[in-house]
């Protein structure tokens, strides 16, 4: 039975409201697990096409999905559940951030915070660079190094580089896939 | 298109063209978002853009609301939402139409070459944002430090998230930081 465009934006408000630091898991937690609304394989099909998109992955979920049930409304349900709830909550927090930012406590506190989130950051970084080290994948991570070196080091403008990276990138894996073999 | 013109106009265009050259997620435009927000538009200092970054973290939900912080920095709860819907839309609006096409049609192998193709780029997109946000200024040794802790503790530990955020808010508060 397809979910209701109301369950729909209930369900996405709780995994988003629940999600700190990536929604992701409690994506697949509350669609596969608990609503059993795809199965394992088909909420990673839809993973990852999300992924190879632009923009924010779990928000192209959230449409790739809501669209799924129930058609546009559907998508928008979905989307507006994710997103809705925790804008409010940052805008509140933006509005107590611009007030009393200056606050020598809450300053010191929020550059606590913010160092040890990139330290997160760096622990994604480093465990998705993992399965590359492991096949000792010379060539992509090559291309990795280019594109953080253009970036973050001579800070070139993003769709420049990567209007160069992806078509590049991509007849790299496409001729290191017809040397291999099918 | 600069500070001088209509920030709403400038919030439009800037994250509907990043929305669809955010290959990797809101996290691996960290950089651009920065080059814009910061060195371009100055809507934020450097300094604000990591209290930004540390509050987007801390608030629950998708790590894209970074976006509607720089927005309402830019111009106030408008550019917080106008900022936050044109970074989703133009690319929830693609995922829709693509996975209409792709619909159990994925006899094709292009849809895994474009995706092995495009995940050392979003690595080295990632890492450049954890360079950037790094090195933003007023970064004591002290901070590089506690972020290298919260690096390792990440990977080597399966600690929830947020309690190394919390760790490091009480260590900022505490003083070690500087």
């Amino acid at each position: 039975m397809p979910p209701s465009l109301i369950a729909l934006f209930v369900a996405f408000a709780k995994m988003s409201l629940a999600g700190f630091g990536g929604v992701m898991v409690w994506a697949r937690r509350g669609i596969v697990d608990e609503h059993r609304w795809m199965t394992a394989e088909e909420f990673n099909e839809t993973f990852a096409l999300c992924h190879f998109l632009p923009g924010p992955n779990i928000v192209n979920l959230s449409v790739v999905f809501g669209s799924r049930f129930r058609g546009i409304a559907g998508g928008i349900a979905a989307f507006t559940g994710l997103v809705g709830p925790p804008v409010v909550i940052v805008m509140i927090l933006a509005v107590l951030y611009a007030r009393f930012g200056e606050i020598e406590a809450l300053r010191r506190i929020l550059a606590g915070v913010s160092s040890a989130a990139v330290g997160l950051l760096i622990s994604v970084v480093f465990r998705m660079m993992m399965p590359l080290l492991r096949k000792r994948d010379l060539v992509s991570l090559v291309v990795m190094a280019a594109v953080f070196v253009a970036i973050g080091l001579v800070r070139l403008p993003l769709p420049a580089v990567l209007l160069v990276a992806i078509p590049l990138s991509i007849a790299i894996t496409f001729v290191r896939r017809r040397l291999v073999g099918p | 298109m600069n500070s001088g013109g209509n920030p709403i106009l400038s919030l439009v265009w800037t994250f509907a063209l990043m929305s669809l050259f955010a290959v990797g997620g809101a996290n691996a435009a960290i950089p651009e978002m920065h080059r814009i927000a910061v060195e371009v538009q100055h809507w934020l200092t450097d300094k604000q853009f990591a209290d930004v970054y540390a509050i987007s973290q801390l608030s629950p939900g998708p790590n894209v609301l970074i976006v509607t912080l720089i927005g309402y920095a830019a111009a106030g709860i408008p550019g917080a939402l106008v900022a936050t819907l044109a970074m989703c839309v133009p690319t929830a609006a693609l995922a829709y139409c693509v996975s209409r096409l792709l619909t159990r049609s994925s006899q094709s192998r292009w849809p895994a070459i474009i995706q092995a193709a495009l995940v050392p780029l979003s690595i080295g997109l990632m890492g450049a944002s954890g360079l950037i946000l790094a090195l933003t200024s007023g970064r004591t040794w002290a901070a590089l430090l506690v972020t290298a802790g919260a690096a390792v503790l990440a990977v080597a530990t399966r600690l929830n998230p947020l309690w190394i955020l919390v760790a490091g808010g009480v260590l900022g508060f505490a003083g070690v930081i500087g």
